[in-house]
């Protein structure tokens, strides 16, 4: 692989760039892998990354059935935060924002982590409580998080309104180091660098089978022909439910339509990101000057990638009441995504009765933040057997009534 | 130069001058411009600055499609960014500002960036900027973001109002060219209920402007014609200036009408957004030219031909005196016909087909116009508007035959359907090789409730480009969707050469030349920039999108996504159809956040609920609290009082003689019918079908999951009825569940439940002298003995009808009396008076919560989180263990449910008196396993309590129960550590004798 | 944004109108079920790509619940029925058979 720089750029600019290569390889798949990964989003190409960047295993395919980085990696509002309530939550989510932040240097791929920070804002006395209650753990986790008043929330958030009729600014849950990132590249980042330690990711190659010896597996049937595998780590958000069943097993999952919009770009007037749960949404500015904008899920199960309507008008009727000068400001586009939700709106990090198969799934609304800090927990979870991160997400825990619940706290997963 | 004609410009209306200014600079136009006509009437044809170089642009198109010429607009609250001049009808005194400059549109210094432009391609800050690590946000970030954005922020808030507008119909005609009014007029044959949306201000679509006759007239009479016979037919509805910005499910559309964006001074809302409906949607959305990739397309004065037509025809404006046109297809020979005949200078036409044109070119050809075949344009010369091009062999590799002095250039590489509205719900394409377009498969049309295709194409959004075909199509849409066979009006036949698809100018273009062909030219993509995409392994058509930007500027691809896809195809060296599209999204153009949100904003922003006594707490200015779309008193400060001394004295006051509460908001559940008993044995924990009637319990309400969800006390008044209480947060949740399990799990069950919260208003009389006041008020015997603890009984008090309910959240002899809603208000006075020798005051929410967790009790949101079960709380008494079920029994016997370790409820007091804070978490010896420090409890619920004069606090600890006076630590947020005794959580009156009285 | 006509009212409820309600046609399992039944009935739900049952409730209408099938890929409505039935009736399954041949949901089909 050859490194990325400005004095790169000045070379090739020479030559008008004709002599860029190409950022990953384009393979046929192999007879056999060590491993293989489905699904070439981020958390499936985070997790091929840290299999050979912490535990040396390289021969590694990753199997997309479309383009790589084609589903929520590329739709989300690229939110990056861990002030999360619970121990297990803090953890992932602390261990994926502290390696967002090495991410560009590590993958020698500028995937813009801008660690401009993120408020939670608090909008009845029952948030208040709640926000103290994260920070009161936050402080324990070792995730960096304060509690502020109404006026510094101004002080940071200039076009804010706390004075709002119906629910003013009381204060808000404050995570300087959180951000945003630039979601394409966070893929395109872990690609190029898996690609670059030998591994395949083979694109347009749908699995369409997965092959066991007893309770073994052996390898998956794809529209590229069958290839065997030792371990099979099964990445692919709403389509996890397929998979397991092909692989004989049950995911308690669900796939909702999750949207997002973009207002059209204007120069920089938000520099961190402003989630207002109590009115359902939530806002930052893109480096190219868009609001970028997003609430909560639709209601049923739905495959399109779209949403219905009004849960567009329900947010942009929030956000108005929290920042009245976007009402002059235009919707660009916007769009859906399908996310995956568990029974506790937690993600599935998990061994599976099949031997050797591993999945990763349900990180609802809040998977783009997770996916370095995902991607090192499967690989440990898949190399050894057994990842400290990943313990308490593991899929047995429904049937034992031991729920990661994030929306006690005045929270909700985004 | 650009200029206002003296003849032509059948739009305008000029007997009505009007002014505006743009930059400052004061200029003039007439009624019927829009700003993009009367800035080119007045010579400015430099107008903004591209995204990334901030290279000089002007107007390219004449439509919604422009990705060059956006301004500010207005000022102040009525100020909005990025507004397009094409789109923007002129107004008298209309303010407009050019964007993305500094400090001026003249001389920009953000265009080192267009001179280092080799240095940035697609990508590159994903390959730079990374060292050392925080110079990304310190440093990069700011100056990408600042070089970045378009238009100004708006800072004041909206001085303008919104609306929503329903419409269910029968057939939706989107567009309100021929072939929309063609096929409403056949729909609207059939009695069906049509409504059709056009866009902009007037009827016809461009047919005007290019000429033609139908049934015999021109086409422009026939529009006329036809918008006055829609106009007169009941069943239609006609409107202009709206849009329709996006299909969805089921036959939805969102229409986008603004209402005085041309008028600003006129009343009413500014945007109506319409929520329509519709059984069948004709989509005549028309078609977009495109341009053609040549080097230096972007420069000022290089247009679009049908653009550059309909400035002269519609608005007598000549951007040029000697325009060059450049072609793919004979329509643009329209144009250099329309300049010639307007008296304009065509010094060439260059026609990239080697056969070139048909009867139009033969047409231009008499009237003297140079037409070339074969060539193209090797290079536009100029800076910030045109002075000439370089002409090549188009099959060549872009040596120069010639130069041709001009000042502008009328570019068209043939036209794409607007596909948009048919794409946003599923509609699929087909490519259509002969045109050189993708237009919709008329066999994949989205498909709605009943799996039937739900939306039509007409005219040209069908691909159809010639009059006759766009009326045969029109018709042959109406008939579809009316189920009728109406004749197509006659339409002379005007035979046209076939286009040839020609995506880079010329063929071979060298890679110098290829970097200043644009593709994007708002988000600065060039034809170089798809190729090193694709290059670089970016080969999906979404990669490459995402890569390079294409297509994702405000015009979201309008006049690039086509030419990009071919790029693209043609580096792949695969068919453009493999390549396939980006996923077209809503809206069609950008839509105002504020028609979006409509008119609830403020503090109509969510409906308002209040009690029969709100306006009473209004008055005593209660400081509120929101609880759900309820607000209740927090507390009532007094003048020069602080909220913290308010609430003290109205805990004391309650405390020692009486006080009254608001108690309203609270839920009241009827649960009524043979099997109630049965059924309130389900929902709650507690065996309820034992309750005698005139008896009340406290019961709680798990979820399925095993989670308490809700609280309250359950009054029986009959055999078959309860009543319940629940929060005020609950009422409508616990209301849906019982009927969810009534409707769906036990229907068999002869219950019913009513939900009658706001048809009773319900008033606590708290404290030890609150017998006294109901006494003093007369009408029943409240005695101990006619009305004990948990009892209730019907009567008058003052003469009003009363149910007394004595029960207690606060430890105090309480009696809580709901009144017919009506009679809230009269019943508060009375109490209120009959209690002013008692000195008796209301008290707020908060006075509420510290009274009952001076005792104790729980509350549902504060010790309970979703998380919690009842026998986490210490609730084991309120758990039956006769039932053989309940709702949350099976949960509860789950393996995490019945861990020794839970969590379980205690009292804390602090060593020092001091209050502890909000949300603290006690801490354990070590971390785990993820460095986390351990964790043995969390405070619940902290308060100063005035009655005991010292912090009182609740929480959940690691065998609490086990551990009285132990102590444990709390670590504060900012490091230091609060000690905390655990004891009782039953800090006042431990034996419940005052409420007992 | 769907249309579901409410099978009680006979009104065509638009999704404002409606709250969605999950799968249809759950087998409540409550005291004496095994861990491996409530965990079922509780979590394991069906998520199919295509043919779906579910329940709704005409929530801001008359009130009631009932149920629907609908295809989760295409939103298409196949019927609405009672919710006072513990499997699909037979014309809807009719319904669904003359669309989606083969169609396969749970132990009904």
């Amino acid at each position: 692989m050859r490194r990325y720089s400005a004095f790169a750029i000045a070379r090739e600019a020479a030559r008008y760039h004709t002599g860029w290569e190409r950022a990953w390889a384009s393979p046929e798949p192999k007879k056999k892998y060590d491993v293989i990964i489905v699904g070439a989003g981020g958390h499936g190409l985070a997790t091929a990354y840290y299999l050979g960047k912490n535990f040396g295993i390289t021969n590694v395919a990753v199997l997309e059935k479309g383009w790589l980085g084609g589903g929520n990696t590329g739709r989300n509002t690229t939110i990056i935060r861990s002030n999360y309530l619970q121990d297990p939550s803090a953890a992932i989510y602390e261990k994926a924002r502290s390696l967002y932040e090495t991410m560009s240097q590590d993958l020698n791929y500028n995937v813009m982590f801008s660690p401009r920070g993120v408020i939670m804002l608090a909008q009845t006395h029952h948030e208040v409580r709640g926000y103290l209650r994260t920070a009161h753990a936050n402080a324990l986790q070792g995730v960096e998080t304060q509690f502020i008043g109404p006026e510094k929330v101004k002080e940071l958030v200039p076009i804010i309104n706390i004075d709002g009729p119906r629910y003013p600014v009381l204060g808000g849950l404050w995570q300087p180091r959180g951000g945003t990132a630039r979601h394409d590249a966070v893929a395109w980042g872990y690609a190029r660098a898996c690609s670059a330690m030998g591994m395949d990711i083979i694109q347009k190659c749908e699995v369409t089978g997965v092959r066991r010896d007893g309770d073994k597996v052996v390898g998956v049937d794809t529209t590229k022909g069958a290839i065997d595998c030792d371990k099979l780590g099964i990445v692919v958000a709403g389509h996890s439910g397929v998979m397991a069943e092909m692989s004989g097993f049950r995911l308690p999952i669900e796939s909702l339509a999750l949207q997002a919009l973009v207002s059209e770009p204007i120069k920089p007037c938000m520099d961190v990101v402003v989630m207002a749960n109590t009115v359902h949404g939530y806002m930052s500015q893109s480096d190219k000057g868009e609001m970028v904008i997003g609430g909560g899920t639709d209601g049923f199960n739905n495959y399109t990638q779209r949403g219905s309507f009004h849960h567009v008008e329900e947010t942009v009727r929030a956000l108005i009441e929290t920042f009245p000068m976007i009402s002059r400001l235009k919707m660009l586009r916007q769009w859906g995504g399908i996310v995956d939700m568990t029974g506790d709106r937690s993600p599935i990090i998990s061994k599976t009765p099949v031997d050797g198969i591993f999945v990763n799934c349900g990180w609802g609304t809040g998977g783009f933040k997770a996916i370095p800090g995902s991607g090192w927990a499967m690989a440990e979870l898949m190399a050894k057997g057994y990842s400290p991160l990943a313990n308490e997400f593991g899929m047995n825990r429904f049937a034992e009534g031991r729920f990661i619940d994030e929306s006690v706290a005045a929270g909700v997963a985004h | 130069m650009s200029t206002r004609l003296t003849s032509g410009g059948r739009l305008l209306n000029k007997g009505k001058p009007l002014r505006f200014t743009f930059n400052g600079k004061n200029f003039k136009g007439y009624e019927g411009d829009t700003l993009a006509s009367a800035l080119l009437a007045n010579d400015q044809m430099l107008v903004g600055r591209s995204f990334k170089y901030h290279r000089p642009r002007g107007i390219v198109a004449s439509g919604a499609e422009e990705p060059n010429a956006l301004v500010g607009l207005g000022r102040d609250g009525r100020f909005e960014p990025n507004q397009r001049v094409t789109t923007t009808e002129l107004f008298d005194g209309l303010d407009s500002e050019s964007q993305n400059h500094w400090p001026s549109l003249e001389f920009d210094v953000g265009v080192v960036n267009n001179y280092a432009a080799r240095f940035l391609p697609a990508g590159f800050y994903y390959k730079t900027f990374m060292a050392p690590r925080a110079a990304w946000k310190h440093l990069f970030e700011p100056i990408v973001r600042q070089s970045a954005g378009l238009g100004k922020v708006p800072r004041d808030r909206d001085v303008d109002t919104y609306e929503h507008f329903y419409a269910y119909v029968d057939v939706l005609v989107v567009g309100g060219g021929v072939a929309g009014l063609q096929a409403a007029r056949v729909a609207a044959q059939s009695g069906a209920k049509v409504l059709v949306l056009e866009q902009t201000a007037h009827w016809g679509g461009r047919a005007p402007v290019d000429g033609g006759e139908v049934d015999g007239k021109p086409v422009a009479d026939w529009v006329d014609q036809t918008v006055s016979d829609l106009r007169n037919l009941p069943n239609v509805t006609l409107r202009n200036r709206c849009m329709a910005s996006g299909v969805y499910d089921h036959g939805y559309v969102l229409g986008y009408e603004r209402l005085t964006d041309h008028a600003p001074q006129a009343q009413g809302p500014r945007h109506r957004l319409w929520r329509i409906r519709a059984g069948q949607i004709i989509t005549a959305t028309g078609a977009i030219e495109r341009p053609l990739s040549f080097a230096g397309n972007d420069i000022p004065g290089v247009m679009l031909a049908g653009a550059l037509r309909d400035y002269v025809v519609n608005y007598g404006v000549s951007v040029g005196d000697r325009t060059v046109v450049v072609t793919n297809n004979d329509d643009a020979y329209r144009t250099a016909i329309a300049l010639k005949q307007a008296g304009m200078m065509v010094p060439a036409i260059l026609d990239a087909r080697p056969t070139g044109g048909g009867a139009l070119a033969e047409e231009a050809r008499a009237l003297g116009i140079r037409v070339e075949t074969g060539k193209g344009i090797a290079k536009v010369h100029g800076g910030k508007r045109v002075t000439g091009v370089s002409v090549c062999l188009q099959a060549g590799e872009g040596a120069a035959l010639e130069t041709i002095a001009c000042d502008a250039v009328a570019m068209s590489g043939g036209w794409s359907p607007v596909v948009h509205l048919w794409s946003h719900c599923g509609g699929k394409l087909i490519w259509d090789d002969a045109h050189a377009m993708f237009r919709p498969d008329p066999d994949k049309a989205p498909t709605g409730a009943d799996g039937k295709g739900f939306v039509v194409t007409a005219g040209a959004a069908s691909g159809a480009m010639q009059l006759a075909d766009v009326m045969a199509d029109a018709t042959a849409a109406g008939n579809k969707v009316a189920g009728l066979s109406t004749d197509t009006p006659a339409v002379p036949a005007t035979p046209e050469a076939a286009m040839q698809a020609v995506w880079l100018m010329p063929q071979g273009a060298n890679a110098k030349l290829k970097m200043k062909s644009w593709l994007d030219y708002q988000n600065d993509v060039k034809v170089s920039d798809v190729q090193l995409a694709a290059r670089e392994g970016y080969e999906s058509v979404e990669h490459t999108k995402r890569y390079t930007t294409l297509g994702m500027a405000t015009d979201q691809g309008k006049l690039s996504n086509i030419n990009g896809l071919a790029i693209l195809s043609d580096a792949l060296d695969q068919p453009i159809p493999q390549t396939g599209t980006t996923t077209f999204r809503p809206p069609y153009t950008p839509i105002s956040m504020g028609a979006i949100a409509g008119e609830a904003r403020g503090e109509i922003f969510q409906p308002l609920r209040r009690t029969p006594m709100h306006d009473w707490h209004d008055t005593q200015k209660a400081d509120w609290e929101p609880v759900g779309h309820w607000r209740r008193p927090f507390s009532y400060p007094r003048t020069g009082e602080s909220v913290e001394q308010s609430v003290s004295r109205e805990i004391l006051q309650v405390r020692n003689s009486v006080g009254m509460l608001d108690a309203s908001t609270l839920g009241k559940i009827i649960v009524k019918g043979p099997d109630a008993g049965k059924f309130m044995d389900l929902m709650y924990t507690n065996m309820m079908s034992t309750l005698k009637p005139g008896k009340c319990r406290y019961g709680l309400m798990c979820s399925e999951n095993g989670f308490l969800m809700d609280d309250g006390v359950v009054a029986r008044i009959d055999d078959d009825t309860f009543l319940c209480h629940t929060t005020t947060g609950g009422a409508d949740r616990i209301h849906a569940h019982m009927e969810e399990w009534l409707q769906t799990e036990w229907w068999d069950m002869q219950v019913y439940t009513a939900n009658v919260t706001e048809q009773y208003a319900q008033i606590a009389v708290v404290g030890p002298n609150a017998r006294k006041v109901l006494e003093k008020l007369g009408g029943m015997d409240v005695s101990k003995e006619a009305l004990a603890f948990m009892e209730w009984a019907d009567g008058e008090l003052a003469g009003i009808k009363v149910r007394i309910y004595r029960i207690s959240f606060s430890g105090e002899l309480s009696y809580e009396i709901a009144v017919d809603a009506g009679h809230g208000q009269a019943l508060w006075d009375k109490i209120a008076a009959a209690g002013a020798e008692f000195n008796i005051m209301p008290y707020g929410t908060e006075a509420l919560h510290v009274l009952r967790a001076e005792k104790g009790f729980i509350m549902i949101g504060d010790e309970t989180d979703g998380t919690v079960i009842p026998q986490d709380l210490g609730l084991n008494w309120a758990i039956s263990k006769k039932k053989e079920d309940f709702i949350g029994k099976r949960g509860q016997q789950r393996s995490h449910m019945t861990d020794p370790n839970r969590w379980k409820l205690v009292g804390l007091e602090t060593l020092d008196g001091s209050v502890l804070p909000d949300g603290a978490y006690a801490s354990a010896a070590g971390s785990n396993e993820n460095g986390q420090r351990n964790m043995q409890g969390r405070v619940t619920s902290t308060y100063y309590s005035p009655t005991l004069g010292k912090g009182i606090a609740m929480g959940l600890v690691l065998n609490g129960p086990d551990r009285m006076g132990e102590v444990i630590e709390f670590p504060k947020t900012d490091g230091t550590i609060i000690k905390a005794r655990i004891c009782d959580p039953v800090f006042y009156d431990k034996d419940g004798e005052k409420q007992n009285v | 944004m769907l249309t579901l006509q409410c099978p009680y009212c006979g009104v065509m409820a638009d999704e404002t109108e409606l709250s969605a309600g999950g799968e249809a046609h759950l087998k409540r399992f409550g005291p004496g079920s095994s861990d491996a039944e409530f965990e079922t009935y509780m979590f394991m739900r069906e998520n199919p790509k295509g043919v779906h049952f579910e329940r709704w409730r005409h929530a801001n209408g008359c009130g009631k619940w009932f149920h629907a099938a609908r295809c989760t890929t295409t939103l298409e409505v196949f019927g609405t029925y009672s919710a006072q039935v513990s499997e699909p009736p037979q014309d809807i399954k009719d319904a669904i058979t003359a669309k989606r041949p083969g169609w396969a949901w749970r132990e009904f089909a």
